[in-house]
């Protein structure tokens, strides 16, 4: 009982320190955001600091304060925390169907070797084909689909690139993962008559969690800037992608604003590397911590 | 013990189920895509009747037909008459159900038009020559701007008022085909781009002009020109006047190309059904234009309504100048002037970019435009009682507003 009231004792107050560490950072941010205005101001620099391209983080603050259009009681920070939240929900989508497509093919290039010879190199080349290209065919396609009630919009299209760029990491990482049990303990399995079935959940999945939750991360990374891109791609409406686009083109005359925008695109970024955080707890719960990096 | 996994997996291949079905739906995307482009066959069938009566097209519409337009940007006043036409019901007089599709970074509209994935498309002409001539089959059926709006904007104070005085001087261009009238005017000048010109790709913004790291900026009159001066001159505390800079005008130059024209689909033009459907769009539309000529705010206000996130005294500016790049339309409205099309084949034909290269390397020929739609579509619209070629148009005086508030 007692080491168990000081395990959460001890969980609680590392979660301060990480709380702690990560205000910090925000901070070292700040100051090496002014500190570099302030050198650009006393030597030149090979890019420009001055105000209009580097606003003052109290302008960026104010500026995320103001009114959206004039006229209208939304301020910007609002309108870009809605964004935020808009393109998380479709990167949460693509990360899901990525990573379900991404297991997928990582148990089936397991099982089936000739389908790991045949599908892998396909599966590598499918990130090399340039968003530039794909984006405004899968827009295109998606324009002429519909089943039923069911159109496929852009938001469906935004979702797709997000799962094209999710699936790839984990399907390498997840095979990777599938394959790390060692021939002593796939013996073992054979040896309790265990079906591949049986292998695969008691033993196979188990020993790739390790590989399977660096997986997850890059996977999730790979959603978030696959959604931001893809609404940048696209124009796609009520993300943060083109919310970026839209205050860019204001920046002569507020230079603030795009930051605003940016900085609730790193917000989505933190968020979704949080939630994977989750569930890498849950996924290595029952591990012992020396085998985690 | 022995079920639990068992339903785990049950369960992951449920979702994974459903992730496939969704590939699936994407997948069959590309055949439903071809049979898409016989599709508007059957339903046109059905209002087969329509095109042999279109002189009475609002006459009976039971079902508006689908039309799907691709713009090249995001909803804004540059549009304004396709968003009034559809908000003010001039589409569904003509029994069409539009959507407009808004543009993005990748978005190439008469790409997007020449794959099928939308009915028709705006876009400038040098760039859809470009386009035609590497294979996308399509037409111009309205040229809704008749004049350029590409300006190239310096300081008052640096002495450039024409493209000769341009030499020597760090010139900002856009690049991706927009920077061909200034190539042209620079030719014209007896300058080589590149080489008697420093050329430097520029941003979205005007902050490179602002800072003076370029002599000269590209800007449309409607967006970029107006984003200068919304800016607050810090010398003075107050916004730049137009009196601080000066503008080189390719339309007096001679240089200037067509721009936001509607495109069809070339191969679709030969249905009947395509044509009348044509006919309809490029009536309703001009007529959107005609409206927002003679209702310049209420056109603005039906844009900000749409989405647009541009301020008030912004989106008013970039309608009003829109106006004037379309107004007067002495043929008509969205009727091509044959010696400014020729003159916007010879600049896309002989002018050399930086890489040395020429936008089109033949004469697209008659095939790429045709006047059948717009004028017939002014016959209409003049019987309405509409006029259409604005002979008498005057553009509205407006106050641009800090940052475009």
């Amino acid at each position: 009982m007692a080491s168990r009231t000081s395990t959460v004792g001890s969980r609680a107050k590392r979660g301060l320190v990480s709380l702690g560490w990560a205000l910090g950072g925000v901070l070292v941010a700040i100051l090496l955001w002014e500190g570099v205005k302030v050198l650009g101001s006393i030597i030149t620099l090979p890019f420009e600091t001055s105000d209009q391209a580097m606003p003052h983080v109290w302008s960026i603050v104010s500026g995320a304060m103001q009114p959206e259009v004039r006229g209208s009681d939304t301020p910007v920070w609002q309108t870009v925390l809605i964004a935020a939240i808009y393109t998380l929900v479709i990167a949460f989508g693509g990360f899901l169907i990525g990573v379900a497509v991404g297991l997928l093919l990582a148990i089936v290039m397991q099982r089936f070797a000739f389908f790991e010879r045949g599908l892998l190199p396909f599966v590598i080349a499918s990130q090399t084909v340039p968003l530039i290209a794909l984006a405004p065919l899968i827009v295109g396609i998606g324009n002429r689909i519909s089943i039923g009630p069911f159109e496929w919009g852009q938001t469906q299209s935004i979702m797709f690139i997000a799962a094209y760029l999710a699936f790839f990491p984990l399907s390498v990482g997840a095979l990777r993962g599938l394959q790390a049990a060692t021939p002593t303990q796939v013996e073992l399995m054979r040896s309790y008559a265990a079906t591949p079935r049986q292998a695969l959940w008691k033993l196979r999945f188990p020993a790739s969690i390790p590989y399977l939750v660096p997986a997850l991360k890059v996977s999730a990374a790979a959603a978030v800037v696959g959604t931001v891109v893809a609404q940048i791609s696209t124009g796609g409406r009520g993300g943060i992608g083109r919310l970026i686009i839209e205050y860019a083109r204001e920046t002569t005359a507020q230079p603030a604003k795009v930051y605003v925008a940016v900085i609730g695109a790193v917000i989505v970024g933190l968020l979704a590397a949080g939630l994977v955080a989750l569930l890498d707890l849950y996924l290595t719960r029952n591990l012992p911590k020396e085998t985690l990096t | 013990m022995k079920t639990a996994p068992r339903g785990r997996l049950a369960a992951i291949v449920g979702v994974v189920a459903v992730a496939g079905m969704t590939l699936a739906a994407c997948g069959g995307g590309s055949s439903s895509g071809e049979s898409s482009s016989a599709a508007p066959a059957p339903e046109s069938s059905s209002a087969a009747p329509a095109p042999s009566e279109s002189e009475a097209p609002a006459e009976e519409c039971t079902e508006p037909m689908p039309v799907n337009l691709q713009l090249q940007w995001f909803v804004q006043a540059q549009f304004g008459g396709y968003y009034a036409a559809k908000d003010k019901g001039f589409y569904a007089e003509q029994c069409l159900d539009v959507t407009i599709l808004e543009g993005g970074v990748d978005i190439v509209p008469q790409t997007q038009l020449a794959q099928g994935a939308a009915d028709y498309a705006i876009a400038w002409v040098p760039k859809a020559l470009a386009s035609r001539e590497q294979g996308a089959g399509i037409v111009d059926v309205a040229q809704v701007y008749q004049r350029s709006g590409t300006l190239q904007v310096s300081w008052a104070d640096s002495g450039i008022s024409t493209p000769a005085d341009l030499a020597g001087k760090k010139v900002g261009n856009w690049g991706f085909g927009n920077e061909y009238e200034l190539f042209a005017g620079l030719t014209q000048a007896g300058l080589k781009p590149g080489k008697d010109v420093e050329l430097v790709q520029q941003q979205f913004d005007m902050q490179a002009l602002l800072n003076r790291e370029i002599d000269a900026a590209q800007a449309m009159t409607y967006n970029e020109y107006a984003q200068v001066l919304e800016a607050v001159n810090p010398d003075t505390g107050e916004l730049y006047k137009p009196e601080d800079f000066t503008v080189i005008n390719w339309n007096d130059v001679g240089t200037a190309m067509y721009q936001d024209a509607i495109w069809a689909s070339e191969e679709r033009l030969a249905d009947p059904a395509y044509q009348d459907m044509t006919q309809r769009f490029v009536t309703a539309s001009l007529k959107g234009w005609i409206y927002c000529r003679d209702n310049p705010e209420e056109c603005a206000q039906i844009i900000t309504a749409n989405g647009s996130k541009l301020g008030a005294s912004h989106q008013l500016w970039m309608m009003n100048e829109v106006n004037k790049l379309i107004w007067p339309s002495p043929l008509g409205v969205g009727v091509i002037d044959p010696a400014l099309w020729a003159q916007t084949v010879s600049v896309a034909l002989n002018t050399l970019n930086a890489d040395e290269v020429t936008i089109i390397t033949a004469d697209p020929g008659e095939a790429a435009y045709t006047n059948q739609y717009a004028e017939a579509a002014n016959a209409a619209l003049t019987a309405e009682g509409l006029n259409t070629t604005g002979d008498d148009f005057a553009p509205i005086v407006v106050e641009l507003k800090e940052g475009g508030a």
